[in-house]
């Protein structure tokens, strides 16, 4: 049995610390884990997709569409660029927050408004969550990740953990406070 | 020869990370790259190790071969590490070094991008192992990128032949466990005068290729019990054969039925093995992104297969990719919805310099052509720049204008060449091209947009950089004063902040009406330097919406800290906004100001 969680947002959102926490939680539990980034030109602004597959046996580490069983989106639009990814009966976590692409600020495209409207309709299983507001209430936008991360624990079930223990260990350590309250926000959610 | 009774630890790592802790492992002292994605976290790795590797940026990827050349020359394992048509540019010493084969062992890492995810072409490096005369080791995820480059380290020595360590992006980029051990380093080896193997002259060249495809030969026959390959033997019906990324998407396409022939070592291929695998299976199927690399050996064997008819040349393989091609079940069920997603193409960040000079040059459209090449400002090409028409490799930006400028002039098409590359891409190879320009009298404008870092792959130092890769301090190249000793009068020289938008057009309209060489250096660091960020603090535009007439003359600039929303531009992520000022100089209203 192989678990299959795409995490996507835009450049600077930290999909990528949250699936390095996530990994790392993962093998420590004993599953064997793998994960894919591409990275390159998409840090400059552009759509970033992190996967996760683990299990007791992981062979490729990407997710073909359909394939999916979670899908964390950072970013409204992101979700609904991500849904041909999503396996039948899948689920998707997904904060409302919306960032604009450059087609879309110089007046090019329109932005989804209604993607998470769409996206229940579509798909059903949707979770939307206020992450980037929890977190810009707790003191920074930035803890957003985290807030996900949360959530992403409680749909997984995966809450018989150390996720604090390791969360303050791969952190800033500055912001280690900020990203606790982030964390259990999003958990509690 | 793999692992051994060292201090195990379990970690989770890039194949990039792993082959950084492979050579660190392997008691490998010299390493060496020019940065570029898919690659570049090798280094940057190995970098973490400096107290037991001395390690360098090179300039460009011949320079690091050759670095790494030296060092195995003279004794210690070192590794070069390179994107694939970085390869290109190192081929020159890769196919004569092979002749001389190594004292110390020596390793060569080809990072291929199959799929372009950030290349300008798809080439599938296995060639080079034939063509080149290396021994070829292909890892499939992060563990076997450290054992197999510790082990490519022990061939080497041990058959006197560079080994090519071959990855693809997948295999870079993907994180697994793996289980480190200690450093191990080899007993040192003296350097000793041997021209006769290390001197390539006519004399000796002819006698080291006899040497290299001997010890070719003996490669080919270690290869056939090499733990390094591997004989998974199932159902006997489907065999499948493959190596690297490719055969974990097979083993998943195929599944625990097939039988595998999983490749380690990729050149030399061993026949015998090939042939045994291939008589023991019904149907073969060979399963490889590029080139038919493998699938030509299986063929040239006499056996039948399936493979590159199917798969294609083109793109990345996954595991669907590989079902949809051989007809091995139906796709998984999918959600679709008929809302439209709007594109989310890379940019250039808000408070880029070269977003200036972009912006500057718009409006000289139809006075000028303008070749690009590779690196951030490669991004210009795209809305609302349309920047340049041209982009082929490195350095390239500055020699394709020499020849594209004498074809307009016998066109009759008066328009002015100009040429756009980067600082690092100036000491890669675009000061060499320069030189042809001047030394030729080029009617061309040459421009360097220095921003004193090797953006594009996540600031890596270069030649223009106070501080080299192991944090010392270093002698900082002056792109200017390299200029200047073309020859090039210093009125033919422009140097400008591109963020100055009259200094810009200044500089490009009195390049426009040189009959000659111009050059402009639109110098301003990249905004996103640890230290330009620190210095700027807080610093960022407001725009005032009782003064915005709603004109758009500051959306146009494409910055994506802007938004234009109820007929009012705003700053919409103040947080990444950088108060450049590019914006506030397109506004006629004095609705924008710069706060802190």
């Amino acid at each position: 049995m192989t678990v299959s969680i795409l995490l996507t947002g835009v450049g600077g959102q930290g999909t990528i610390l949250t699936t390095k926490i996530l990994s790392s939680a993962l093998a420590d539990m004993g599953y064997e884990v793998k994960m894919s980034e591409i990275h390159g030109m998409s840090q400059r602004g552009g759509t970033v997709n992190t996967q996760l597959k683990y299990g007791d046996k992981v062979y490729a580490p990407n997710i073909g569409e359909g394939e999916a069983d979670l899908i964390a989106a950072f970013e409204k639009a992101e979700a609904l660029r991500a849904l041909p990814y999503l396996k039948k009966g899948g689920k998707i976590i997904m904060d409302a927050r919306e960032i604009y692409s450059l087609p879309v600020l110089i007046g090019q495209a329109e932005y989804p408004r209604e993607a998470d409207l769409e996206l229940r309709k579509v798909a059903g299983d949707i979770s939307v969550i206020p992450a980037s507001d929890m977190a810009e209430k707790l003191g920074s936008i930035k803890a957003q990740n985290i807030c996900i991360l949360g959530a992403l624990v409680k749909a997984l079930g995966l809450q018989e953990y150390d996720w604090e223990g390791l969360i303050a260990s791969m952190v800033p350590q500055k912001t280690v406070d900020i990203n606790l309250r982030a964390f259990r926000a999003g958990l509690a959610y | 020869m793999l692992g051994g009774e060292d201090n195990l630890a379990k970690a989770i790592m890039s194949g990039d990370e792993a082959v950084a802790r492979g050579a660190y492992e392997a008691g490998a002292k010299v390493a060496s790259a020019y940065p570029g994605t898919p690659s570049t976290e090798i280094l940057e790795n190995i970098s973490l190790y400096k107290d037991d590797i001395y390690c360098t940026w090179a300039n460009n990827e011949k320079i690091a071969v050759e670095i790494a050349l030296g060092a195995s020359i003279g004794g210690c394992r070192a590794l070069a590490a390179m994107k694939h048509v970085g390869m290109n540019a190192a081929a020159d010493p890769i196919f004569s070094a092979a002749y001389t084969g190594v004292n110390g062992g020596l390793v060569l890492v080809s990072a291929d991008d199959p799929g372009c995810y950030s290349s300008q072409n798809e080439q599938d490096n296995r060639l080079y192992a034939p063509h080149a005369k290396l021994g070829m080791l292909e890892p499939s995820d992060s563990q076997e990128c450290l054992d197999f480059t510790k082990a490519a380290f022990e061939l080497s020595e041990r058959f006197d032949l560079i080994m090519l360590l071959r990855m693809t992006t997948r295999v870079c980029h993907s994180k697994s466990l793996v289980m480190t051990g200690d450093r191990k380093e080899p007993e040192a080896k003296k350097y000793e005068s041997n021209a006769a193997k290390y001197a390539m002259l006519p004399v000796n060249a002819r006698r080291r290729h006899v040497a290299v495809e001997a010890s070719l030969e003996r490669l080919k026959e270690y290869s056939y019990s090499s733990p390094l390959n591997r004989v998974e033997l199932n159902d006997t019906a489907v065999g499948v054969i493959s190596s690297g990324m490719c055969y974990m998407h097979a083993r998943e396409a195929f599944g625990e039925r097939a039988s595998y022939l999983k490749l380690g070592i990729t050149y030399p291929l061993s026949d015998r093995l090939l042939r045994e695998f291939c008589e023991k299976v019904d149907k073969i199927y060979v399963v490889e992104e590029g080139e038919p690399y493998l699938e030509t050996a299986v063929r040239a064997l006499g056996f039948d297969c399936l493979g590159k008819e199917y798969t294609t040349p083109q793109g990345e393989l996954d595991a669907q990719r590989i079902r949809k091609a051989f007809g091995l079940g139906e796709k998984p069920e999918t959600y679709s919805s008929a809302m439209a997603v709007p594109p989310r193409p890379p940019v250039l960040c808000a408070g880029c310099p070269h977003r200036g000079f972009y912006y500057a040059m718009m409006g000289y459209k139809d006075r000028l052509v303008a070749v690009g090449d590779i690196g951030c400002y490669s991004l210009g090409i795209n809305a609302p720049y349309y920047g340049f028409d041209i982009a082929v490799c490195m350095g390239s930006g500055f020699s394709i204008p020499i020849g594209l400028a004498k074809a307009l002039e016998a066109q009759g098409d008066g328009r002015k060449v100009f040429g756009i590359l980067g600082d690092s891409t100036f000491f890669h190879s675009g000061f060499n091209s320069l030189v042809d320009a001047v030394h030729n009298k080029a009617n061309v404008c040459l421009c360097v947009l220095d921003n004193s870092i090797t953006a594009m792959t996540g600031h890596q130092q270069n030649a223009g950089t106070e501080l080299s890769l192991m944090g010392c301090e270093v002698p900082k190249m002056d792109i200017v004063e390299m200029i200047k000793s073309t020859g090039l009068s210093g009125e033919s020289i422009f140097i400008v902040d591109p963020i100055d938008q009259k200094a810009m057009k200044a500089a490009i309209e009195r390049a426009l009406e040189i009959k000659g060489t111009a050059v402009i250096v639109a110098k301003s660091p990249c905004a996103l330097l640890k230290e330009v960020v620190k210095a700027r603090g807080s610093l960022h535009c407001e725009i005032d919406a009782g003064k915005c007439r709603g004109c758009k003359a500051c959306v146009k600039i494409a910055c994506p800290a802007m938004a234009f929303e109820g007929k009012k531009a705003r700053i919409a992520d103040p947080a990444s906004c950088t108060g450049c000022g590019l914006c506030m100089q397109q506004c006629k209203f004095d609705a924008i100001r710069k706060v802190v």
